[in-house]
Parts: C-alpha cells; sequence; structure tokens
C-alpha cells in the first residue's frame, strides 16, 4: 500500500470515529495529561490497576486531536485493558521502535496486534508524534502510579 | 478562460514572474507542488539569492568596525540597504533597526520598556516604563509573537494586559477596540493583517484612538509589509515590525521600526559592540538609533540580499502585488463557500481580505486535511499558526491556511479548492451534511 492508503489504513479510520475507551474513569490510581505543541493536540490518560499493581484493570482517555491521534489512542485501550503494566510498557517500547522504522522493516503482528496499522505513519515524520501522544501519556501515568503522584 | 488579476501581477504575468524564481523552474518532470505556505515563508527570486552570493564573494568585509577600504564599501553597502528598506516602509534612514526576525524586533521594544522599568536609559528612558495602574492593549487574533512578549512585560512592571475580544470569526472592529482603550492604556498593538484570518486591521482608527489617549501603538506588520503598500510615517505608528524572510527576502533578518524620536529614547535591549560611545569600566553610553540596538556583527549579507528583496517587489508594484493576492483569496473562498462541511475563518465571502484563507473542515483535524492535500500535490499550513487564543475563540484546535505571493497562480488555487473538496468524503464524514 502506497501514499495516503497506507498511512490512512481502514482499521485507523475505524477506530479514530469508535474510539474505544474514550471517556471519564472512576477511581483511577494515576492520570497523565499529554500535549503535542505543534498542533495544539491533547490527550489525558487515566488507569486502574488491580490491588497487586501488577495488572492495569481498565484504561480510559479525553483528548482532541487528529485521526492518528485518537486512532492510536482507541487501539491502546484495546491492546492494554487488562494486561500486566509491565507487558504494556514492553509494548509501548516496541510500538515506538516500529514508529522509528521510517517505513523500513516487518513489525512483528502477534504482539503489536491492531497496532501494527500504525506502520505506515513511521514514514510521515511529522506524524510520529501523533501516534505516539497516547502511548507516552500511558507510560507517563504508569510512572506516576508507582510514585508519590498516584491519585 | 478569462484574464485576471489572479494569473497577473500588474503588467506582469504570474508564468512570467515564476521564472525569476529557482525553486519553481528546477522542477524534475510532473506539476511542481502547488506552494501556498508564503505567508509562512515566502520563496526568494534569483536576484536576492544573487545578491546574497555576490556580496559573500566579492564585499564581504566587516562594517561599520576598522578603516580599510573594504570596510568602507561593505559599511555602504549595509547602510545603503537600510535606507532602501526604510524607503519601501516609509520610514527614516534611523528610524529602520536591524534584528533577527520580527519576534525579535518586539522583543527588543518590551525588553527596552523593561530596562527603562528598572530605571536604565534615565530621564530619556522613564516615560516607557509601566506600572500597575497601566495597561496593555492588544487584540485576541495577535501572533504568539506579538503576545508573549507582552505578557512577559506585564509580569515584569506590574502592568496588565487588556484583551480586544474576536467573535466566532476571529474578527473584531474597532468599537471593540475603543471599548478596551481607556487612560490606563500606554500600549496598543496589533497586527495589520491576521496571519489567520486574513483581517484588515483598521490602522488609520487604532493610531487615532491610541493616540487619543496618550497611548503607543505598535504594529505586527509580519503579513502587511510583505504583500501591500505600507508607509509607517504617514500611518503615524510608533513602532512596527516585519522579517525578511515573508517578503521574498533572507532567514536572520528583521526590521524594528520605530519613530526616531522614540527609538534615540528606548534603552538598548541587547548591548556590546558597535553600540556605543564612551565606555569606562564602570559605564557605557550609547549611540542613537538605530545602531544603539545592533550589538555585535551584523548579518550583512541578509541586509544586502533584503534590499534587494525591495526593489524586487518595488519594481512589481506593492498596489499590485496587493490586488493579486486578492484576486486569489476572492478566488478561493469562492470556491470554498461552495464546499459542504467547511467553514472559512475570518472575513466572510465579499468582505475584503489580505491574500490568505484559513479553514476548518468539520469532523477532520488539521493535519489530516493537511495530509490529505500534501498528496495531493498542495502545500499548506495546518495548525494554530502560533495564535492558540484566536483558535480557542474560533472553537477550532488548528486550521489549515492557503497562502499567496506574487508567484502564486489561478490555478494553485484552484487546486486547494478542488483538493479540500475530496477531504470529507476521504475520511468518511460527509453524512450528516446537506450537499
Ligand atoms: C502576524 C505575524 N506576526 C509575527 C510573526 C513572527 O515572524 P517571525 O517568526 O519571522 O519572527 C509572524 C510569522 O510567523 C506573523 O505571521
Amino acid at each position: 500500500m502506497s501514499g495516503l492508503d497506507g498511512l490512512y489504513q481502514q482499521i485507523i479510520l475505524d477506530h479514530s470515529k469508535a474510539r474505544h475507551g474514550e471517556g471519564p474513569l472512576e477511581h483511577a490510581q494515576a492520570e497523565h495529561h499529554e500535549l503535542n505543541p505543534t498542533c495544539g493536540d491533547e490527550l489525558t490518560m487515566r488507569i486502574r490497576l488491580d490491588p497487586t499493581h501488577e495488572r492495569i484493570d481498565e484504561v480510559a482517555w479525553q483528548g482532541n486531536g487528529c485521526s492518528i491521534s485518537m486512532a492510536s489512542a482507541s487501539v491502546l485501550v484495546d491492546l492494554v485493558r487488562g494486561t500486566r503494566v509491565d507487558d504494556a510498557l514492553a509494548l509501548a517500547e516496541e510500538f515506538r521502535m516500529m514508529l522509528r522504522s521510517r517505513g523500513e522493516g516487518e513489525p512483528d503482528e502477534e504482539r503489536l496486534g491492531d497496532a501494527i496499522a500504525f506502520h505506515g505513519v513511521s514514514k510521515y515524520v511529522m506524524r510520529v508524534k501523533c501516534a505516539m501522544l497516547s502511548w507516552v501519556a500511558l507510560e507517563a501515568a504508569i510512572a506516576k502510579s508507582r510514585s508519590h503522584d498516584a491519585l | 478562460m478569462t484574464h485576471t488579476d489572479a494569473d497577473s501581477v500588474g503588467s506582469r504575468t504570474v508564468a512570467d514572474i515564476r521564472l525569476d524564481f529557482p525553486a519553481f523552474t528546477q522542477t524534475s518532470g510532473g506539476l511542481a507542488p502547488a506552494y501556498l505556505d508564503s505567508a509562512a515563508t515566502s520563496q526568494r527570486p534569483r536576484a536576492v539569492l544573487d545578491a546574497e552570493r555576490e556580496y559573500l564573494e566579492h564585499h564581504l568585509a566587516p562594517v561599520h568596525r576598522g578603516a580599510s577600504a573594504a570596510v568602507g564599501l561593505s559599511t555602504t553597502l549595509f547602510e545603503d540597504a537600510r535606507a532602501e528598506v526604510a524607503r519601501f516602509v516609509g520610514a527614516g534612514d534611523r528610524e529602520v533597526v536591524w534584528t533577527e526576525n520580527a519576534t525579535d524586533a518586539i522583543n527588543m521594544v518590551t525588553l527596552g520598556i523593561a530596562d527603562a522599568n528598572a530605571g536604565l536609559g534615565g530621564a530619556d528612558a522613564a516615560r516607557f516604563a509601566l506600572g500597575p495602574d497601566d495597561e496593555i492593549v492588544l487584540t485576541e487574533a495577535e501572533h504568539h509573537a506579538n503576545l508573549i512578549p507582552w505578557q512577559r512585560l506585564a509580569a515584569k512592571t506590574g502592568a496588565r494586559l487588556r484583551p480586544i475580544p474576536v467573535d466566532e470569526h476571529g474578527l473584531w472592529s474597532i468599537d471593540d477596540a475603543a471599548a478596551a482603550v481607556s487612560e490606563r492604556t500606554r500600549i496598543v498593538a496589533f497586527a495589520e493583517v491576521s496571519n489567520v484570518t486574513g483581517y484588515l486591521a483598521p490602522v488609520a482608527d487604532m493610531v487615532e484612538l491610541a493616540h487619543r489617549h496618550g497611548a503607543l501603538v505598535l504594529l505586527d506588520a509580519c503579513q502587511s509589509v510583505p504583500h501591500r503598500p505600507v508607509d509607517f510615517g504617514a500611518m503615524g505608528v510608533d513602532f512596527a515590525a516585519f522579517s525578511g524572510h515573508k517578503m521574498l527576502g533572507p532567514n536572520g533578518i528583521g526590521v524594528l521600526y520605530g519613530r526616531a524620536e522614540l527609538l534615540d529614547a528606548l534603552p538598548p535591549a541587547r548591548t556590546g559592540g558597535s553600540t556605543i560611545t564612551k565606555v569606562t569600566m564602570g559605564t557605557a553610553e550609547f549611540l542613537p538609533a538605530p545602531h544603539r540596538f545592533e550589538a555585535g556583527t551584523q548579518p550583512v549579507s541578509q541586509v544586502v540580499a533584503l534590499a534587494e528583496a525591495v526593489r524586487y517587489l518595488d519594481a512589481i508594484g506593492m498596489q499590485e502585488v496587493a490586488r493579486h493576492e486578492a484576486a486569489f483569496a476572492e478566488r478561493v473562498v469562492e470556491g470554498v463557500a461552495a464546499i459542504p462541511g467547511v467553514r472559512i475563518v475570518g472575513p466572510q465571502p465579499g468582505a475584503p481580505r489580505a491574500g490568505l484563507v484559513s479553514v476548518g473542515v468539520d469532523g477532520v483535524h488539521a493535519h489530516d486535511v493537511g495530509q490529505f492535500l500534501d498528496e495531493a500535490g498542495v502545500v499548506v499550513r495546518v495548525g494554530h499558526h502560533c495564535a492558540q487564543p484566536l483558535h480557542r475563540a474560533l472553537g477550532l484546535t488548528a486550521t489549515t491556511r492557503a497562502s499567496a505571493h506574487v508567484y502564486t497562480t489561478a490555478e494553485e488555487a484552484d487546486r486547494f479548492v478542488e483538493a479540500l473538496a475530496g477531504v470529507r468524503r476521504f475520511f468518511g464524514v460527509e453524512q450528516g451534511v446537506t450537499a
């Protein structure tokens, strides 16, 4: 797939409208607000952990931005809801590596699931930040949940 | 097809003008992308590029430092360029100060006033000092370059910012300004042409209003000097700022205009070599304007090339440039108004505007719009255009802007409209709009 269709795969267009996990979250342990100053897009990620703090019981977000950033947040929710915190962090790192690939290589579909649709974004340097917005917010929220910043 | 102002600039056709610009003649086959981002930065004609190279190859030497013939020639070129640019904007030779860009020029004023507040510059500078009872009036539509420096100045001096609010189109009027200006107003700062809405500010009325209340006027002329005739002296503004890179000139050079009497009194924000008359280990006395502000080695090749840009624009005629760009804007507005779900920001169809048009597309973020247009070979600016308060007032995070200069064709205007018409279909948000 080339050009625009490679960037805006149907999965991305669908998620940008369906927006899984969009909304407030009660009893969140941590939240983080992330801003992309070049376009003004912003997003707040909230997480609720299980009592052992090892698993993400619930994740939700609120924000506004382009279709790439909104779809990325929606896919994120599908992927990390109910996973171990460490697995979510590893996935965030894997996602980051894919977006830094400039379109090279074959991302691991097994691990990335629907997030593999964002491989095409890696060819558009100006849009990588859009796709990363929610994942960076998730990483920061997790870091906060492990520090004094927990809610 | 009828020949219109959108295809010509005065006596020259746009096709002919484009031959002067290497950026438009060096394409490797295929249709060259439509460059509709001149309000951000403009392309440069060969004459400007050549002037810079010519200076660097044949005349490069320090200015105002030393006694050699080479320094003499370099200094003459540097000061002649100042005179050329001054004449272009209706200023005296001493009223044009070289800065890095317009942002830098505005900071020169705000930092100078802060210095006056700190007691620097003595009795002459005391007239600028601000206090808690003083207000700085500026519009909600300002570029961050004409907002944040004033915020900082207010924080340093205790003065307050008093906004002139904009309406749902991002517009404001002289009546809105009159409601904000009072006896407490010391400074009124606004853009002659908004970089987002293309609104043409009522400059004469604003100057009259401000002066009647004893306030100084700073005009952000970034989007006016490159595109229309400007005469700061006749306008009566006290300070003004513009950038070379938006007027077919180089990066790294801008201008602070100020009435000579004010510039001579304003403390220099940056100090050092070349700004002084007498220096002791404890004190320094400064030259009159403009040199009191030009600290350190100056960007001479850029200055020389900026004068060439001014000559190039003059040869075409600024009245003609303005007419050409108005025709571009009219064509774009007319085309966009017919697209369902696309909203025109700023003056509505039929109302006067400068040669730029910003739009919001219902249901599609500006970044996605820009990406789609880019793929269609149309280069535009997307984002908040360094005007977040304005976008907040519009209820939009970001907009998509098409802007013109002398080299912009009617066909490029049409390509923008055509591509824009396909955006909502591509992103699947057409439903709910009655076409
Ligand atoms: C209205 C206006 N003011 C100020 C600026 C700042 O110009 P510069 O970045 O060249 O200093 C710009 C350009 O971006 C502008 O359009």
